[in-house]
This record gives structure tokens, sequence and C-alpha cells, in this order.
């Protein structure tokens, strides 16, 4: 017996997405293998490691932890929608590359989704704070240390962007 | 003149790519493929009766089933035992999928091909396997006690005893002035990188070609051991590394069972089948490493100077051996670090237990090493009552005495020679970093506020760069781009960046006209892989080598469009002057298309080098002796390791109440030689000392005595968060030159990794007063080590007595 | 790691959640923040056949807050909790427990009343339940009914919603006057699940001194303990620091179980240890409190 398929819509990096899934197929599943979206990467699949994190209605949520079909009519942001619609890179992706925030790259998507959340509710966290912004997320590679100075970097590159846009208007 | 790439701290190529979200690491291809899945033995040990394949046929989405019995030819054989040694007397490995025996819980029983993961799981689930259990050997002691075997036919559980000497060191303890014991342990950890490992395959029926993309550390082996498995020519297989999710060791194993499977039912079904292993899978089926138990005897002098080490130690590597000695070898020989006792001895049995195979882990047996030896080091400090510094410097091999030959053979079968290194000069550097000589203030006032902290440190000396050999291959294409290639593989080390950076130099070009492919067999089919921080030393060595070959060459031709004396041309930003000369000039592309005489123009630049255009017509188009294009290609073929080296200082504080421990510092002096990319060495060293972290305090796969692996995720595994970490983690360099290479450079892939366990063990064991011989090291061990040593939450804070358990 | 096959529902009211787990009965479950159930699912370790998906049942997304106390609906995330300034007023040991339930990724998605009908004896607001003696609010085809905390944890993972019934509100009392709240624990890593955990209320009097003093325990028993501590520390002051002999009163009366991250015996002492830790805080934040009133 086959298996019943379900019809949903998904706002997916500002765009709606319409898709067909299986009520058991996971969020991280049907944006990687369903919509093609592979920057969203899958470490564990039981919530710890926060590779897979993306924002649903702008909150961070571990998409290996939620069924496509429970995010039907909601927002999704993965990795690729954070570089800014003329194609370079947001403030929090650049500070990364700035300040070797990644080695190989495979938690890098979910830290970026997090921290991207977390400069919108605090734009000028202290160094204690951007600790705390990347604590639920694991990395193997980069023990950290420049991934807490791509938050403060990319929290002055945000600043910078924010005045260049006010000097402007 | 453009300033040097060398040296300078350069953001990595890599990363646009990665932030971006347009890596393309294993899942993220094949979106076609069928998924493989394996069912895994759920026993430690036990007979195969019958598999049962009937309830599963049902279901949705099922293409294939294959058990031992569908294989036949080189395919039915035991996977290759991929190093081997004359000690290795019982070596054993494992099927591609288990014959008749199953050794370890999460070995391959059968495999199923489906159309996705989902339904490959419904399937592997409802395929009934009969077992008979046998009894199972877990933990060292087991199977040390052979009261059971492993493999029936390997005696004791012992697949190997391996003793290396140089001179007597049991006459030199005997004649000792001072002799101590320890018994010291350290258990498994694993590599455990954030992509488990993954393979494509795709079969070409019309030319009888198999491409292969694999998440590994060396694509030449996974091609070399498919090609013998499926019976094919080495030409007719191709493997490409893609994006790689993290290595740490366990991707260089090769090949994995999955990585033939795929590659063998890609050809069978005439479909390409993709394995991805999730998580679960990881712990149970990949490779493991680190655990050893060690028993040290030391005899030396009022002075502390070494007269007499020997060491006695037992490695676990699991139920296979496939990837030969190599850990235990590197224990027994990196064990001395920077230290030169009179005579040395060292004796290892590697056993057979039923758990996962163990095969090197970053910093493979390295850390054991440093362990048993910087251990011994606390406690002759403590014994004589001098300082732990002290004492290791009167052990120190000097300058004056590089290079120093132990006289012992190394993993690479080589002689261990150390070629440099300036270990009084790094221990001054460490002190002064860490604050060593202010400590005791520090750590007095704690006390009196009702803290206790604690200052550890341990060395190491790390063989790097070891051979055979790496190649590399560096070209210039008509429109000025260089593209660099090399067979080894990347895992996240910035290989693309360094070997850029490289090439600028050699050639006086532009990083943003420098691509470089690794770990593609089509591009580079010679090479070995990346392990041992090798990586920079052989293939950066082989690519500069290359460079200056297409310099050469580009000189040469240039000097006759030019008409110069190539002493007087150089390079800069792509374009080849003559000094003095302005205007006189020729691009690096211009000079690739008359480079290579064509019979036909494809567009107006290639025009220039048609048979009408050029060309001495006394002569053949290409010279003799000559090649068309300009592509300069080495290899770079290590006489032996070159041999980095470092110090690391943790001050740590225990919780007088709740026994937490908490890393307050982290110092590292480390010297990998000349240094590419200061970023990327630092981000290295972070990297290192977060597992090493990770292994003092956090890390272990905690068998249970049927075998079952009890923490295979990462709710139990425990990874340090940044929450684990200290705040900032020290960095100082020192850079003396290898004189083995042309940059001059030392691998720097392990270090950070290396004296974690032993330089935290000497904190806490300063923090405490009595000795830490066991690590990891949890609050609750902690606790119950305070409990034996009659300290408890009441008079926590009272000055620890020192008391020691050793025999002197 | 996949969750197997099940069939799905995604009612988007209260009523038609309650009409579709009271047909489905055995067979339905019930899909909350999915921050306990997915990974169960994902490896497999449950199978059900029906998830009755409560996500769109908006009107169960609430934080009521009221002099007498926080109700939270089904449908409330951890965070909503953790952010909402009045719950945290009315009842500050809300906050101080929900902040430390995992990482703040997991508090995005998960519920506070999905962690309650989980009856992890590991979790932070089942203890908090316990000790506030809250209740939960449930609704089955028969109509509803209100369990008291010390009837509705059964056992390890086992609450008292029956199949084909719907957890639709928790109830948090209000801080008593005179009373004051901590929640410590000892996680191994940052955000874990706690190795052990203790919460405390503290009631002074008006002298300040201890009239009343409970604890819970994290990791310590199968379902949420409470234990009274007035014999102990009753009349003495909120600084003391004699009462020391907490510890071993807790240690007596618990019978924690050892596991690959700590021993019965470690466990027991950190309760011990911890239970002083809380009880002072608790005290010295009534303390604080009352002089701010
Ligand atoms: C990495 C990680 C770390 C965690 N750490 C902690 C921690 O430290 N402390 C802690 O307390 N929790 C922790 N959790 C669990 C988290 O708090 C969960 O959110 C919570 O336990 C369950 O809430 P949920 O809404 O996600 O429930 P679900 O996962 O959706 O459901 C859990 C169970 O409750 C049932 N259920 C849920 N809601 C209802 C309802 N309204 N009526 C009837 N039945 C219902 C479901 O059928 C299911 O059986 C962790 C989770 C993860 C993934
Ligand atoms: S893959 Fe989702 S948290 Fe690890
Ligand atoms: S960069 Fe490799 S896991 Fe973070």
């Amino acid at each position: 017996m086959s298996e019943q398929l379900h019809d949903i819509r998904l706002t997916v990096n500002g765009a709606p997405r319409n898709v067909v899934v299986p009520a058991r197929r996971l969020l991280s599943d049907c944006l990687r293998h369903d919509l093609q979206l592979t920057g969203t990467h899958v470490g564990c699949e039981h919530g710890v490691c926060g590779a897979c994190t993306v924002l649903l209605d702008g909150e961070p949520v571990r998409s290996c932890l939620v069924l496509a079909v429970s995010a039907h009519g909601h927002a999704v942001t993965t990795v690729e929608g954070l570089t800014r619609p003329d194609g370079r890179l947001s403030a929090v992706q650049q500070a990364f590359r700035d300040c070797h925030g990644l080695q190989c790259g495979f938690c890098t998507p979910g830290f970026l989704t997090t921290i991207t959340a977390g400069l919108r509710d605090n734009p000028t966290p202290s160094r204690e704070q951007a600790r705390d912004m990347v604590a639920g997320n694991l990395c193997r590679c980069t023990g950290y240390q420049n991934i807490v100075a791509s938050v403060l970097r990319a929290a002055e590159l945000a600043a910078a962007d924010h005045d260049r846009r006010a000097d402007a208007s | 003149m453009i300033p040097r790439k060398f040296g300078a701290r350069v953001a990595r190529v890599e990363d646009e790519r990665l932030v971006s979200g347009a890596g393309a690491y294993l899942d993220d291809l094949g979106a076609d493929a069928l998924t493989l899945a394996v069912v895994r033995s759920p026993h430690a040990h036990a007979k195969i009766l019958d598999i049962d394949v009937t309830g599963a046929l049902e279901v949705d989405g099922l293409i294939a089933i294959y058990t031992y019995e569908d294989l036949d030819g080189p395919m039915a054989d035991p996977l290759p035992l991929l190093i081997p040694h004359p000690a290795l007397s019982h070596g054993r490995t494992q099927y591609v999928l288990a014959k008749d025996e199953v050794n370890y819980a999460g070995e391959a029983v059968a495999m199923v091909v489906a159309v996705d993961r989902y339904a490959a799981e419904d399937i592997v689930e409802r395929i009934v396997v009969d077992y008979e259990p046998l009894p199972v050997v877990v933990g060292i002691q087991n199977a040390r006690a052979a009261t059971h075997l492993v493999h029936e036919d390997v005696p004791g559980n012992v697949a190997a005893n391996v003793v290396q000497q140089v001179g007597d060191a049991e006459a030199a303890i005997a004649a000792a002035p001072h002799v101590l014991e320890l018994d010291l342990s350290i258990e498994r950890s694993a590599a455990m990188p954030l992509e488990g490992r993954g393979v494509l395959a795709r079969w070409d029926p019309d030319f009888g070609r198999l491409r292969i993309w694999s998440s590994t550390q060396s694509s030449t082996g996974v091609r070399a051991a498919v090609a013998a498995k499926l019976g094919l020519d080495l030409s007719d297989v191709t493997v490409t590394t893609p994006d790689v999710g993290g290595g740490f060791g366990v991707k260089i194993m090769h090949p994995w069972p999955e990585e033939i499977l795929v590659s063998w039912a890609a050809r069978r079904l005439q479909r390409p089948v993709k394995f991805t292993e999730d998580r679960r899978e990881h712990f149970v089926s990949s490779a493991h490493e680190r655990g050893q138990l060690q028993h040290v005897r030391v005899g030396f002098d009022d002075e502390g100077r070494l007269l007499g080490l020997s060491v006695r130690f037992w490695h676990d590597h699991g139920a296979y051996t496939p990837y030969g000695l190599i850990v235990p070898i590197i224990t027994s020989t990196q064990l001395l670090g920077p230290y030169k006792p009179d005579a040395y001895r060292v004796e290892f049995d590697s056993l057979y237990t039923n758990t996962v195979v163990v095969t090197p882990y970053r910093g493979a047996g390295r850390p054991q090493a440093a362990f048993a030896m910087e251990r011994t080091m606390d406690a002759i400090a403590q014994k004589l009552g001098i300082d732990r510094t002290e004492v290791r410097s009167r052990n120190f091999i000097t300058p004056d005495d590089m290079p120093y030959d132990h006289q012992l053979t190394f993993q690479d079968g080589r002689p261990l020679i150390y070629d440099s290194g300036d270990f009084p000069q790094s221990l001054a550097t460490l002190k002064a970093l860490v604050g060593w000589d202010n400590f005791t203030a520090y750590r007095d006032a704690a006390r009196a506020a009702g803290r206790r902290v604690g200052i550890g440190l341990a060395c190491y000396v790390e063989g790097t760069g070891i051979g055979p050999y790496e190649g590399g291959t560096v070209e210039i294409e008509t429109s000025g781009r260089i593209k660099v290639s090399t067979g080894l593989t990347s895992q996240g080390q910035g290989h693309r960046t360094v070997f850029a950076q490289i090439v600028a130099d050699e050639l006086g070009v532009s990083m943003d006209d420098i691509d470089v492919v690794t770990g593609d067999t089509d591009r580079s089919p010679f090479a070995v892989g990346t392990f041992a921080s090798r990586a920079a030393v052989v293939s950066g060595s082989a690519i500069a080598l290359a460079a200056r070959k297409a310099r050469a060459k580009v000189l040469k031709l240039a000097a006759e469009a030019l008409e110069a004396d190539p002493a007087d041309l150089e390079i800069t930003d792509g374009v080849v002057r003559v000094t003095g000369a302005p205007g006189a000039e020729i691009s690096l592309g211009t000079l690739a298309v008359l480079s290579n005489p064509l019979r036909y123009a494809f567009d107006e630049q290639s025009k220039l080098a048609t048979q009408f255009t050029v060309g001495d017509s006394s002569q053949p188009p290409v010279p003799h002796g000559e090649q068309p294009g300009i592509e300069g290609n080495d290899y770079y073929s290590p006489m032996q390791a070159t041999f980095a080296n470092g110090m690391h200082a943790a001050i740590v504080e225990t919780d007088p109440v709740t026994a937490e421990i908490t890393v307050l510092r982290y110092c590292v002096v480390h010297d990998c030689g000349n240094i590419i990319n200061p970023i990327i060495v630092e981000g290295q060293i972070h990297g290192g000392v977060a597992q090493g972290i990770g292994g003092a305090l956090y890390e272990r796969m905690a068998y249970d005595e049927d075998g079952q692996l009890q923490n295979a995720s990462f709710m139990d595994f425990l990874m340090p968060y940044v929450t684990e970490l200290p705040d900032r983690i020290e960095i100082d360099h020192l850079e003396t030159p290898s004189p083995l290479n042309p940059l001059g450079i030392k691998g720097a892939g392990e270090a950070g990794v290396i004296p974690g366990s032993a330089a935290i063990a000497s904190a806490i064991e300063d923090a405490e007063g009595f000795p830490v011989r066991a690590m990891p090291i949890s609050p609750s061990e902690l606790f119950h080590l305070r409990l034996r040593h009659r300290r408890t939450p009441a008079d926590a804070a009272a000055p620890a007595q020192p008391e020691r358990k050793s025999i002197s | 790691m996949k969750p197997p096959a099940f069939d799905y529902s995604r009612p988007t009211s209260t009523r038609e959640a309650v009409n579709v787990l009271a047909e489905l009965g055995e067979d339905g479950n019930v899909l909350a923040g999915g921050q306990s159930l997915l990974p169960l699912l994902n490896m497999r370790l449950a199978a059900p056949r029906n998830l009755v998906d409560i996500n769109a049942v908006t009107e169960l997304d609430y934080l009521r807050v009221t002099p007498d106390g926080v109700r939270v609906g089904a449908l409330s995330r951890h965070s909503a909790l953790e952010r909402s300034d009045d719950a945290a007023r009315v009842q500050p040991l809300l906050r101080q427990a929900v902040r430390l339930v995992a990482h703040a990724t997991i508090r995005n998605r998960g519920t506070t009343v999905g962690s309650i009908v989980h009856a992890d004896p590991s979790g932070e607001m089942t203890a908090v339940l316990s000790l506030l003696g809250g209740s939960v609010r449930v609704a089955g085809s028969a109509g509803e009914r209100t369990v008291p905390a010390e009837d509705f944890f059964l056992g390890p993972l086992e609450s008292a919603v029956r199949p084909g019934e719907l957890a639709v509100e928790a109830f948090f009392p209000a801080r008593t006057p005179g009373s004051g709240s901590s929640f410590t624990e000892i996680s191994r890593r940052h955000g874990d699940y706690a190795v052990c955990g203790v919460g405390a209320v503290v009631e002074l009097d008006a002298d300040l001194r201890v009239c009343g003093a409970r604890a819970a325990f994290l990791s310590i028993s199968p379902t949420p303990l409470v234990l009274d501590l007035a014999e102990v520390v009753h009349g003495r002051s909120f600084d003391d620091t004699a009462i020391e002999e907490l510890s071993a009163y807790v240690q007596a009366r618990i019978d924690p179980q050892p596991d690959i991250h700590a021993t019965a015996a470690y466990r027991s002492h950190l309760a011990g240890a911890l239970t002083l830790r809380a009880v002072r805080e608790a005290a010295r934040a009534a303390a604080d409190l009352e002089r701010t009133v």
C-alpha cells in the first residue's frame, strides 16, 4: 500500500513553493531533496547539532525535528535565503568569511541562520551574548573561537550597513 | 612587486560558496540516485544462522536486497588489510557483508537498495536475521584475560606484539636512584565529523566505466580498493571528492564496506546508487580511537633526568585491523616527545575486542603517547619536589642535538630522526604566555576564596608530512587562469587557499586567477591521501616544485617572444615583463596560447597559434624534448617525516562541591616551521584544542559488557559546544623552519589535540592534590576520586595534601 | 534515521482535535512541538499509527497570566513562557526553570504542555508543575477534567493523559506572598538534560524566618519528586548557613539511579548539595521580594 501524500504550501526564502510530501517527510529532507535547497545540512537528525537550523516564521528551529506537513502555510528561511537580493553576502555570511568562521562548512548554515535571527533580536551583543547566541550549535572544526568573533564582526558590519542606509536616505 | 602571499593572513578562497549554501557535499549530489542502506548486527558477537527477507519484499520502494550469498569473486573475500606489518601476525579484516559471523554491533550484514532512505529503512526493519549470540569481549582487561576470544583462531586476542628498544632500559631502571611506576588509561573516543560518511556511484554501461564520489580522505585509495574488488582497471574508475564535512581521520579508512557496496550495486543495477550514513550508524560502524592501558616504569637521577624508561601498553583496536598497527606504533614511537632518555623500551599488544574498529583519529596514538610521557614527567617532578617545567627542561633534546636520531623505527618504516625544533625556547614562550611563574600566587588567592584552581602543561613532538609522496600540477590556461591540481583531499583545512598562496608567489599571479582542485583522480591519478598533517608539507612542496617548473617554461617562452634574457624577466600579476624596459611584456595567457601550436583556430586568441602564423619551419612545431602547453608537474617524496612540536598549558577550576571541571585558560605554543597562512594554522589549533578538551573532559565511547554502545547519539556522546570551552584559546607561534622540504614547513593539522588530556590531567592534579591517571574524567569520576582520597566537600577548600599512590 | 510511515491529520480547532483523537483512541498520538517525539520517530523508537498534529490549533497558542497563576495553552512554546515578563512576575520559577530547558532553538518549537505530558523525569517543567502543585486540563470525548500534578505523573514517560485525550492547558499557581523560588541544575554540557536539578520554593514569615520550604528533583526519581523540607528549616533565618543537614535529609529520602554520566552516589551528592544551593537562593529571593514590596 502506498503512503498518503499531502499537498503543502511553504514560503521558502520569500517565494511560494508547493510540494507534495508524505506526512513523515522531515522538513530538512523536504528542503534538501524536494526543493533542492541543499544548503541546509543534517548532522544528527535528533536535534542536537543544529546544522539543520532554519528560520520558521523568522525563528530558528531544527528542521530535522519538524515535519514538512507541520510547516504548511509557514515561511521558511534557509541559508540560501540569507544572501542579499543582489547576490552579495549578508553581514553574517561576510563576517564568517572575514573571520575564518568556518572550516569544513558543514555546520555553517545552521550557525548563519541562528545568528541572523539572534542579531535581529540583539544587534549589539556583548562577547558573552555572542557566545550564548551560538551555544546550541555544534562545530567539530573551529573550536568556536572564530565563530564568536564572526558574530561580533557581523554586528559591526550590520551596523555599518545600517548607517550607510541611513546616510543614503 | 606584489607582496608575498606565503605567510600572510589571507582569507580563504573556499568560503564564499560555503557560506552561501552552495557547497556540494556528498548527500547534495545524485538527486536521481537510489539509496543504499545497511542491515547492521545488533549483536557484538554472534553467528549468523539465517537471513529472512520475505517480510521485506512487499515494501514499497524496494529495488534489491543483497547478502553475502550474492557476492562472488574478490567481493566475497575479506576487505584489504591496508597497512601490513611484519609483527601483525594475526591481522583480520571484515567482509563487505558479514559471512557467517559478526564481531561488533553495527557490522554490515545485508544491504538494501530502495528508492529513498525512508523506504530503505522500512525494508531494513523487516529483514529478520537469526543470530546465535557468542560470548562478547569488551574492554582491554577482558581482551587480555582472553577468557573468550573475538576470533577463534587468534590466541589471547593478540593481533600483534611489538617491542622496540634503545639501550638496556631495564638495567638502567634497576640501577637508577629513583624508580616510579604508573598505571594509566585513556578511553575510546572518535573523530565524529559533523558530516558522516557517504558515497555515490554511477556506472556507465556504454563505456564500462565507474564514477564515484566519496566523502573520503583518500580518493586514490578508494579508487584502487574499489577497482580491485570489482575487477576493474584503475583507469576505468574515477573518484572525485566533493566538499567534505570534516574527516579527522575516520575518512582515511578505505574502502569502507559501503564504498564497495554502492559501486557494486550501481554496476549490477545499472543505476546510480548513493549511501549517506546517518549519525547512529556513524557511531556503530565508523572507526573509533584512543583506548589504551599503559604501565610505565621509569628510573631517574636526583636531578630528574631519565635514565631508563620502560613502557608496556595494551591497545584496543576493536574487532579488526584494517589499518594495521599504525595507531599503537605511533604511540610507541612518539611517546618520547622532546625528551632523550638514556634507554627506552616499549612493548605493546594490539588486542581484539568485539567493538567497532580503531583507526587513526586526529592525533592518531599521540594523545595516548603524550599522556604516558607527560604524566610520568609530572610524577617525577612531584617525587623530587621540583617544578614540573624544570624536570622537563633537564630532559630536553637541545637545538644543538638536531638532527636527533632516536634509533627507533617510525610509522612510515623509516628511522625516527627529528629534523628541527627549539624545545627550551618553546617552553620559555609557554611559561611567559600562561604566566607559569606567577601561578602559585593566583592559586593561593583562589584557595583563600574557597576556589580550587590548578595549572598543568604537556609537550609533544609530532612527525608530520610523511611519504610516500604527493604530486602537483600547475597548468596555465590560455585565459591566463592557473589550474592547480593535487590528488589528496580536503576536509575543511583550507588547502585550496594555501596551495593558491604558494602558486601565487611562485608564479607571480593573483590568487584570484588560481583555481585549485583536490582529490579528483581524473586530474591527479597518483596521490596518497590526507592524514598525519601531511597535506601542506607534501602536496604543498609538490605544488611549489610544479609551479617552479611552470615558471621556468614561462620564462623560456617569454624570453623567446620578447627576445630577452630570461634573467631579465619578472612576472607580476600574470604578466611577464622585461625589467627596465617598459612596454616589453607578454601575458601568461598569451604565452599559453603560443606554447600550444594549433591546426585550428577556435577563437580570436587561438588564431595566434595556428600553423600559418607561428613557428620556425626549420623545427618541428613542438621542439624535441618539449611538450605543448605550459604545465608544470612534479612530485614530492620526503625522505622522512618532518617533526613539528608544541607545548600546551591549561588552567582549570574544579568545583569543591559539585566536582564540575572548567577550563579557565588554554595556552598553546606551537612550532610548525614556516607558516603559510596564520589564520588557517590558528583555526587548526582552535579546532584541535576543542577536540583535546572534549577528549579530556567529555567524550568517550561507553560500551556495556554486551558490547552495546550506550551513548550512540549526540545527546550522550558529549562533543563540546562553545559553552564547554574557554573564552579564548591563546596561541603563540615559534617558527623553526624544516630543513627537509622546499618551503621549510611542518604539519599543523593535529597539533591542537595531542597534549590535551595530558595537560588537563596535570592541571586537575594540581588543583586537587592527588594523581589523575585515567582520562577522560567526568565530574562524577572526580567526585569518586575525591572520596577515594578522603577529601570530602567539607574540607574541600583546605589546601590539598599531595599524596601519591605510586611506588618509588 | 527517518520516521516510519503514519497517517496524519491536522485539526484546526480544539474541538476538532479532540474529536479526531477520540475517534482514533489507542491509535492516535498528539504531535505538538515534536522536540521529543520526532527524535523518537527518527530513531524508530516509536511507531504511532496516526499523528494528530496540533500545530494548526492556534487557539491553544496562549499564555494567560492572572493574579492566581499562569495558564499555558498546549501550543504555547517554551520560548513564549521564557519571554513573558508577566508570567515571570506572577510566578518567577517559570522563567528560572524554562530557560534551563534545552537550547533556545529547541525552546522555539517545543511546547511546555508537551514536555509535561511527555513526563520525562529529567524535564524541568514537570518538576515545576509538581513543585508548585499545578494542574493539567485534559479534554476527551467525555468532556474535560483537571488533573492535579500529584496525580499527573504515573511513571517515566507516562502521564495521566489517556489515549484519545488532549492536554489543553497547564496551570501554574502564582507565587504566594512571602515566598521565593530558585531552580538550579548540573548538566554535563550547557543545555543538556540535567544530571541532577533542584527547584525550591521557600516561604518566609514577617521576620524573614523560614516557615515553609519544598524542593523538587530532576533526574533523581521515575516521576517528579517533591520533598517538604519544612521540618529541617522551619524557623531558621533565611541566610542561616547552618542548614547543611538539609543535604543529609534529602539524601536519606532519595534513591537515584546510575547512568553513563553519573553514579548513584554522585547524583545523591548533587541532590543534597543543590538542595542547599536552591533553598538558600530561594530564601534570598523571597527576602529580596519582600524588601521590594
Ligand atoms: C536536543 C534536545 C534537548 C532537550 N533538552 C531538554 C531539557 O533539557 N529539558 C527538557 O525538559 N526537555 C528537553 N528537551 C525536550 C523538549 O523540552 C520538548 O519540547 C518537550 O519535552 C516536548 O514538547 P513538545 O511540544 O516538543 O512535544 P512533542 O515532542 O510533540 O510530544 C511529546 C509527547 O507528548 C505528547 N503530547 C504533546 N503534547 C500533547 C498534548 N497537548 N496532549 C496530549 N499529548 C501530548 C506527544 O504525543 C508525545 O508523546 C530537549 C529536546 C531536544 C531535542
Ligand atoms: S541535524 Fe537537526 S539538529 Fe542535527
Ligand atoms: S566548520 Fe566543520 S563542523 Fe563546523
